[in-house]
């Protein structure tokens, strides 16, 4: 029998291997999904992860990467940071939404101006709205020490509730004829998030995205804040000693991944979606978590695992559209590769060991 | 003997019927977390149990079989966070949620084809003659077996944590992994129990929203029900009489806002259904507050893993 030894150090060849091995596991895994399901596994897989970047349609869809990434780039970099430090904020979804109820609010309310200062007025307020929303969880938990996995994810059926009135009641378009939603904003110039360069798909969230990830990596190797982060995730007691206040690092977490979930909400809002609707979201806010731990809680390994992940998701549409593979099993397929990681990831800090006669 | 539109009796017996799905996954939860274990797929747990029991249930013609196809299934989804936390000794925190997004997907993959069919329906258990007794009847005899199982489920656990050796190792397992591992336990083994237990519990309440409650197959028909089950182990001090309470509460708040909806109250809809999630909070804040750390009654060991160095 094999037993599992602890190494005595963390596996450093292990820790950059384990995604890659994970994403092989989960298209096997994945293949012989879609082959019970009737379909041609090698066509599937083909269809999600080669022909978006060089297929036929390659040209238009490498386009649309980019819009699905940087989103989830943007949650999931907010989010490993908490992560890190033993701060699990899973109401991502929630905060995404109050940002873009805020944000597109305010551009709503002084609707049809031409000001091109209304568009950075938006941006702050999407981030004040995601921000604010992570405060209720960070505070409660700071002041009462409730548990903020809880009041976070209640906090996101709330939040879908208000964007049900909003898109219904007070963000809905005066002159839309009773259907719901609001105005779409790619008939508002001065406050559409429009494309910087087509062909890559990028727009003001991409461009966020990216400088984020940069920044949040400096953070964390080159910043006493990024330390302590660290160290309150891996040592809580020794970070005490060191003079880490607990609450403190709770409000700044909470707050930079709420604020960076309703950027994402913000952009998307105001760009690819162009309006509040009743399902505008699409739960990046919670596949942002698997991005987090598929990049490792690492800024530049989330932009990566954010790429991938919007392969399977424009790869996901190509399959549906192409081969009527159902939605779902693109969810499905998301699912089980958090489930290889989370297994593989055992071999960063444990080895097998053949297992001689008794010990 | 209505009360703005609201007849007393029917709420009692109502908000009985609505709570049990929470209470199943509660119960269910709160002896995974006994035994220090954090499992936070029980939403995952509950719809795969939802969608398990509905196919079962209609393919079977059997609404009983139904339910146990439920269990089934949500303790074989659980047997997946069994694997990744107590062999590969992954994260609990993350492995639950990957659960959930997990049981979610595929809920939503399986159920097609399951829409709009109604489920052979879960009769009421006891003769009319006691059911139309005044005021006592609606709600002491009107309920479905489920009903009874779930107050019955409440009892035995109790009696099983607090008076059984069972109920002894779980607790020692949970509170000091360490010290139980001294005394010869296998850790491990005794968690993948309480976490299956726990699945099929969850599962068995996800079979009750989908063919007593709604009752067919709609897409994320639990909609939060497993995080409010979570919600409620903390609420009740990871006690089962806590439990049951607690479960009573919140549905008795669904219930109630239902009825005000149909009632027309004036408060606009949106708001009467987010009533749940925010009472919910406060109830989190008020059983939380000012106690710091772990004094709440929460296990030692929980969302520890164990591993056995020698």
């Amino acid at each position: 029998m094999f037993r599992l030894e602890k190494r005595p150090t963390p596996s450093k060849f292990w820790l950059y291997a384990t995604p890659p091995v994970a994403v092989i596991l989960t298209m096997i895994a994945g293949g012989i999904l879609f082959a019970a399901m009737g379909k041609n596994p090698f066509e599937v897989i083909r269809t999600i992860f080669w022909d978006p970047v060089f297929g036929e349609f390659a040209f238009y869809l490498r386009g649309q990467l980019l819009v699905k990434a940087g989103p989830l780039i943007l949650i999931a970099i907010g989010l490993a940071l908490g992560f890190r430090a033993g701060i699990w904020n899973i109401g991502a979804e929630g905060q995404y939404i109050m940002g873009a109820i805020v944000g597109a609010g305010v551009g709503l309310a002084v609707f049809p101006t031409e000001s091109r200062w209304i568009f950075p007025v938006m941006v702050v307020a999407g981030a004040f709205g995601g921000w604010a929303w992570a405060m209720i969880p960070a505070i409660l938990k700071t002041r009462f020490n409730t548990n903020e996995i809880l009041v976070s994810l209640m906090l996101v059926y709330v939040a879908e509730t208000i964007l049900a009135k909003a898109s219904t009641g007070f963000l809905k378009n005066p002159e839309g004829m009773g259907f719901p939603g609001s105005r779409n904003f790619s008939s508002y110039p001065a406050a559409e998030n429009a494309f910087l360069y087509e062909p890559l798909g990028l727009h003001w969230g991409g461009v966020a995205a990216l400088v984020t990830a940069v920044l949040a990596y400096i953070l964390l190797t080159r910043h006493q804040a990024g330390f302590q982060i660290k160290l309150a995730g891996q040592a809580p007691r020794a970070a005490r000693f060191h003079g880490v206040n607990p609450a403190r690092l709770v409000v700044m977490c909470m707050g930079i991944s709420g604020a960076l979930a309703g950027l994402a909400g913000l952009f998307e809002v105001t760009g690819p979606a162009g309006q509040i609707s009743i399902d505008f979201n699409t739960g990046y806010g919670f596949t942002a978590i698997i991005v987090a731990f598929l990049g490792r809680l690492n800024p530049l390994g989330i932009v990566l695992a954010g790429f991938l992940m919007a392969l399977t998701y424009v790869g996901g549409e190509m399959a549906s559209t192409n081969l009527g593979l159902p939605d779902a099993a693109i969810q499905v397929f998301q699912g089980m590769l958090l489930f290889f990681l989370l297994a593989v990831d055992v071999l960063t800090n444990y080895r097998f060991r053949l297992h001689v006669g008794a010990h | 003997m209505d009360i703005g539109g609201i007849n007393p009796v029917i709420l009692i017996a109502t908000l009985m019927a609505s709570a049990v799905p929470i209470l199943l996954a509660a119960l269910g939860e709160t002896v995974v977390e006994r035994s220090g274990v954090l499992n936070l797929g029980v939403e995952g747990m509950m719809i795969i149990g939802a969608l398990g029991g509905f196919v079962v249930a209609v393919e079977t013609g059997s609404p009983v079989i139904g339910f146990f196809g439920g269990a089934a299934a949500g303790a074989l989804l659980s047997l997946i966070f069994a694997a990744l936390t107590q062999v590969f000794l992954a994260n609990q925190v993350a492995t639950g949620l990957a659960l959930t997004l997990f049981g979610l997907g595929v809920s939503s993959l399986g159920g097609q084809g399951y829409n709009g069919i109604k489920p052979p329906p879960t009769e009421q258990l006891l003769p009319d003659a006691l059911a139309d007794l005044p005021v006592v009847g609606p709600i002491l005899f009107g309920h479905d077996w489920v009903v009874y199982f779930s107050i019955l489920m409440t009892a035995v656990l109790w009696w099983v944590l607090k008076a059984t050796r069972v109920g002894l190792i779980i607790r020692a397992v949970g509170e000091s992994h360490e010290a139980a591992h001294a005394l010869g336990y296998k850790v491990n083994r005794i968690r993948l129990m309480c976490i299956a237990f726990g699945g099929a519990m969850a599962g068995m309440g996800g079979a009750y929203v989908s063919l007593a409650r709604v009752p067919q197959w709609v897409d994320g028909i639990t909609a939060g029900a497993g995080w409010i089950a979570l919600a409620i182990v903390v609420f009740a001090s990871w006690k089962p009489w806590r439990v049951l309470i607690g479960a009573y509460l919140f549905g008795g708040i669904t219930v109630l806002q239902l009825n005000l909806q149909v009632a027309g109250s004036g408060i606009p809809v949106e708001y009467l259904s987010m009533a749940p999630y925010l009472i919910t909070i406060l109830v989190l804040v008020i059983m939380s507050a000012g106690r710091k750390g772990k004094a709440n009654g929460a296990p030692a060991s929980l969302g520890q893993n164990f591993h056995a160095s020698r």
